[in-house]
């Protein structure tokens, strides 16, 4: 995941050449598309909420610094313990410490989107310990050895035909059934053991309140719960940009979270978290450690265009209205957010020129602005990302990395030629006459590729003017 | 190490949001709605059937009866209940009015250290009190306590959860002001709308993922 050698292009290929996997992705887009339209059914009413769920991220932006300073002086006056990470090397080390402590070899996880950022997983079975991912979805993939093809739905690539395969080789003893109750079933059993017998539990924020030091985590499957109450100790990690001002901004965003996630209402749980175990309390655990993580996201917040992207609540809805996501997946990505937010994530994170062109993915069709809860101008964000690629003088990592000199001349001299019309008039003649001829190499050999090279005119139309006249004038 | 990321990060972040202008709308929230307390008990009731909650609307002197009746047709082995709360006082009261076919009584012995076998293998259902109820949302509001701790919620395969009609709220917003919950909140706030459920397998929906497969609502009319 994310190396250089990735090659976006050649995935994008491969996934659409690959029809069951289109076809899954079909299917599940469009009935998260559907539930998401039913949920939202009052365009006044949502509209309304999407400006109070823009408002409540933005001014959470804007004040940052001291909301993160006020969440962590009421985590530690709540007893929960707050850690710092500049990079996501730096949040692995501080987990795997918290482990060595407790001398704790066993981790259950609930599903969080920072740790696959971190590659934590990876990390810690590197240093010999045991992580569970729980989630349904996480777990299927992390059985077939894979990564998360969504945010929200992380399996989706598969379909039950592959996760029966998957789990009668995989599940010690499990019988070969298509059936989802039973495959449920069956990881029920099997993570029900992995709960009672963990020694730590690690969850993600979906947000943090600095008014009241309180982690919010959102779940349908209790998983979440379990990896929160269940062991002696709870580390929860989040995206330093995770942090909302105040308890009466929770449940604007909420509403806007599952409404755009899964199409709910709200989810089977919410699930509030304010302290460890108080005494004589008999459950949860002793100690929460809050691992805060910056990775990039503190670069992002000066650029007063670019901060927009910060206002993510990891919703993923705007991948589920991407044409180009809906049938390329996630995978094709590259990299741990895919979809349109990926887009403009990504290569502010990783630098534009590690992320082979993803932004150049979009058909700028607008539909992730329209649903996006908070509002983000993805497509505007696309734009100014994709004039990074080719600005020197840009401020995202790896801006200009696309700048070459024939193609600045040739922008040049498109200039020049439409600013003085004789030039124009000889361009066109040039072009009718040997524009056919024209060697398709380079970029216009990509672009013919697929598709039918446009005949130039012979004659311009300035000269059938001046010939035939105007029809109709 | 820890420390002077923390410096480091802040250094970086002050400089950041003093970069350039924030433009802050600032739109009113949707009106809230203006339901009847029967209204209330309805969409409440509408909502989290929808999402497979089974819900009971009974009389609040004759909820334990419903409930012994319920217990007996399911023929539940195994209730966990919390003395000392209202709810599991009442169903101790009722036990010991006559517990024939019905569940033996369980208390929530200890710490979860010594108690984890009994509440992971040898729990049917557990019973819990609310806060209230979110008629919006379609969602109930726990704060377990000593009493009542987190997992008698999540653990047992069936979770009972009884609530007062007159503690159903409109919205969630409305729940927190009306109680203050920015003063006081407890260790562990839940909102708690169906039984356990995934969609994880091709979007296909499937109860008791990993908690409750069932969650009945009691909910208590004067």
């Amino acid at each position: 995941m994310g190396d250089q050698t990735f090659s976006f292009e050649k995935n994008v290929e491969t996934a659409l050449g690959d029809t069951q996997l289109r076809a899954n992705f079909e299917y599940a887009m469009s009935t998260l598309y559907q539930k998401r339209k039913a949920v939202f059914a009052d365009e006044a009413e949502t509209e309304r909420l999407r400006e109070v769920g823009n408002a409540v991220r933005q001014r959470a932006l804007s004040k940052l610094p001291e909301l993160l300073e006020k969440l962590e002086k009421k985590c530690i006056e709540n007893g929960i313990q707050v850690h710092w990470a500049e990079t996501t090397d730096e949040a692995n080390r501080i987990i795997l410490k918290i482990m060595d402590d407790h001398r704790a070899t066993r981790m259950v996880k609930g599903k969080s989107m920072v740790s696959e950022e971190m590659h934590l997983n990876k990390f810690l079975e590197e240093h010999g310990k045991e992580v569970m991912e729980t989630d349904l979805g996480e777990y299927i993939i992390q059985l077939a050895g894979e990564t998360p093809s969504h945010i929200i739905v992380p399996a989706v690539h598969k379909n039950k035909d592959q996760i029966a395969k998957l789990f009668h080789e995989k599940i010690p003893g499990a019988p070969y059934t298509e059936k989802v109750e039973e495959l449920n079933a069956l990881a029920r059993k099997t993570l029900r053991e992995k709960f009672q017998h963990a020694d730590i539990g690690l969850s993600g924020v979906n947000m943090a309140v600095a008014e009241t030091g309180t982690l919010c985590l959102v779940e349908n499957e209790g998983n979440g719960r379990m990896c929160t109450t269940v062991p002696p100790v709870h580390v929860a990690v989040m995206g330093l940009e995770k942090v909302v001002e105040k308890l009466s901004d929770v449940p604007p965003v909420l509403r806007l979270l599952t409404g755009s996630a899964t199409g709910q209402i709200i989810t089977t749980y919410f699930n509030m978290i304010t302290t460890p175990r108080k005494p004589g309390e008999k459950d949860g655990p002793e100690e929460v450690h809050l691992v805060i993580l910056d990775n990039g996201r503190s670069a992002i917040l000066k650029d007063p265009e670019l901060r927009q992207t910060l206002q993510c609540i990891r919703c993923g809805t705007c991948l589920n209205h991407c044409p180009v996501y809906t049938r390329i997946g996630g995978h094709a990505y590259g990299f741990v957010y895919p979809g349109p937010i990926g887009k403009i994530l990504t290569p502010q994170m990783e630098g534009l020129e590690k992320t082979g062109g993803i932004i150049s993915a979009s058909s700028l069709c607008n539909a992730c602005e329209e649903v996006c809860p908070v509002k983000i101008p993805i497509p505007e964000l696309i734009r100014r990302l994709r004039n990074e690629s080719y600005d020197s003088k840009g401020s995202v990592p790896g801006h200009g990395y696309k700048w070459n000199l024939p193609e600045v001349l040739v922008w040049k001299a498109w200039a020049l030629v439409n600013r003085y019309p004789r030039l124009n008039e000889l361009a066109m003649k040039v072009g009718g006459l040997f524009g056919d001829r024209f060697p398709k190499i380079g970029p216009l050999k990509q672009w013919t590729r697929v598709r039918t090279t446009p005949r130039l005119a012979r004659h311009s139309l300035h000269e059938l003017v001046k010939t035939e006249g105007v029809d109709h004038e | 190490m820890s420390n002077t990321a923390r410096e480091r990060i802040f250094a970086k972040l002050r400089p950041a949001v003093a970069a350039g202008q924030f433009d802050i709308p600032s739109p009113e929230l949707p009106p809230r709605p203006e339901w009847t307390p029967s209204e209330k008990v309805q969409k409440l009731k509408t909502l989290m059937e929808a999402v497979r909650s089974e819900v009971h609307v009974v009389k609040a002197d004759a909820w334990t009866d419903a409930l012994k009746a319920l217990a007996r047709q399911r023929g539940f082995k195994t209730l966990l209940h919390g003395p000392g709360t209202q709810v599991g006082d009442a169903v101790k009261q009722a036990w010991s009015e006559g517990s024939g076919g019905l569940p033996a009584l369980r208390t929530y012995e200890g710490a979860i250290e010594n108690y984890k076998d009994t509440l992971f293998h040898d729990t049917d259902v557990g019973i819990t009190s609310t806060l209230g109820g979110i008629a919006e949302s379609g969602a109930l509001i726990l704060w377990p306590d000593a009493e009542e701790p987190r997992l008698m919620s999540l653990i047992p395969p069936i979770h009972i959860a009884v609530l007062d009609a007159d503690k159903i709220y409109a919205t969630f917003s409305e729940a927190m002001e009306r109680m203050s919950w920015s003063e006081k909140m407890p260790t562990n706030a839940l909102l708690i709308s169906g039984p356990s459920k995934t969609a994880d397998i091709e979007m296909t929906l499937a109860f008791g993922v990993h908690g409750p497969k069932e969650l009945i609502v009691f909910i208590l009319e004067p």
